[in-house]
């Protein structure tokens, strides 16, 4: 009946739930993916003002820098959101203007990232190896900064797919799922610049 | 129900307001580093709470959803939270286990 009709429209796979299989697992590797930048931000917590050397992170920090940054990866979870109702309505120029907001933005996000890494390397000589501080702020930012990093690799390959026509309405499932990890990788900068930012 | 209607999603014009409002609580956590107001951290870690589940619920679509989905979330979430607070709560205070006794960094 509905499901029927929607498994030959889209050719996607249905659990036992009556749920799409690749939607499903790709919610269980965000579950993990949990756990995963759980363990990168419980360790920064644990060692957090244990430094014996090195500058402290309130010494380092721009916030309003960061500010920018975080506002801009916000503003690019809500462009993506966007896209994705732009493919769902069959919108091209929508699709491809929001995809590519997404990919500028996430191309910013990086950018400011990249500046504070190098800034805080020449300006006060924080390295992995310098202190504790240095270890955990650029092993968790680092691993984040890498997932923006896929994120805008997985925008780029939908925004040309959009561009060659091979993004009809039936198959936005697939930007809905580039969506999600690009949404996970914004909640995890939620969480990461209240606690390690701003959080003394 | 079936999995396309509970994909029916809301409107672009609903979207923006949500991404006002991410907007305005993240300039409400920025101010509230400034200010330091009485219960700054609690405060922060409400405005990070609200802000994540708008993210989570209106453009990840859960609150949309079948509950399967939100199940497996929050199945790997709970259990980060845990481990987040159990590593925090051994490092800061089980004297015995807090880093300044072994780490010389």
């Amino acid at each position: 009946m509905a499901n029927t009709a929607a498994v030959a429209h889209d050719d996607h796979h249905y659990t036992s739930t009556g749920q799409n299989s690749w939607k499903l697992g790709f919610w269980t590797f965000i579950g993990s993916e949990c756990l995963f930048f759980g363990t990168l931000i419980a360790t920064y917590m644990a060692y957090k003002g244990a430094s014996v050397s090195g500058p402290a992170p309130l010494e380092v920090f721009d916030i309003p820098l960061t500010s920018v940054s975080t506002f801009v990866l916000l503003m690019s979870s809500l462009a993506m959101v966007l896209a994705l109702d732009g493919v769902q309505k069959g919108s091209k120029k929508k699709a491809l203007f929001w995809l590519g907001t997404v990919i500028v933005f996430g191309s910013i996000f990086l950018g400011f990232q990249y500046y504070e890494f190098t800034h805080f390397i020449h300006e006060y000589h924080l390295t992995v190896q310098s202190s504790l501080f240095g270890s955990t702020f650029y092993v968790l930012t680092g691993f984040h900064g890498a997932h923006v990093t896929v994120g805008v690799i997985w925008m780029t390959t939908l925004f040309v797919r959009v561009l060659q026509d091979k993004m009809p309405p039936e198959k936005a499932l697939q930007v809905e799922i580039g969506g999600l990890y690009w949404h996970f990788v914004d909640i995890v900068w939620i969480v990461i610049f209240v606690l390690i930012y701003l959080i003394p | 129900m079936s999995a396309h209607a509970e994909g029916a999603h809301a409107t672009p014009k609903f979207y923006t307001m949500i991404g006002i409002i991410l907007g305005i609580l993240t300039a409400f956590e920025i101010a509230a580093f400034y200010v330091k107001p009485p219960f700054e951290i609690e405060i922060l870690l409400i405005l990070s709470a609200v802000k994540f589940i708008l993210v989570v619920g209106f453009f990840m679509h859960l609150k949309f959803d079948h509950n399967v989905f939100t199940l497996v979330f929050v199945a790997g979430l709970v259990l980060a939270v845990f481990m987040v607070g159990a590593l925090f709560t051994l490092y800061h205070f089980v004297p015995s286990t807090t880093p300044e006794q072994f780490i010389n960094v």
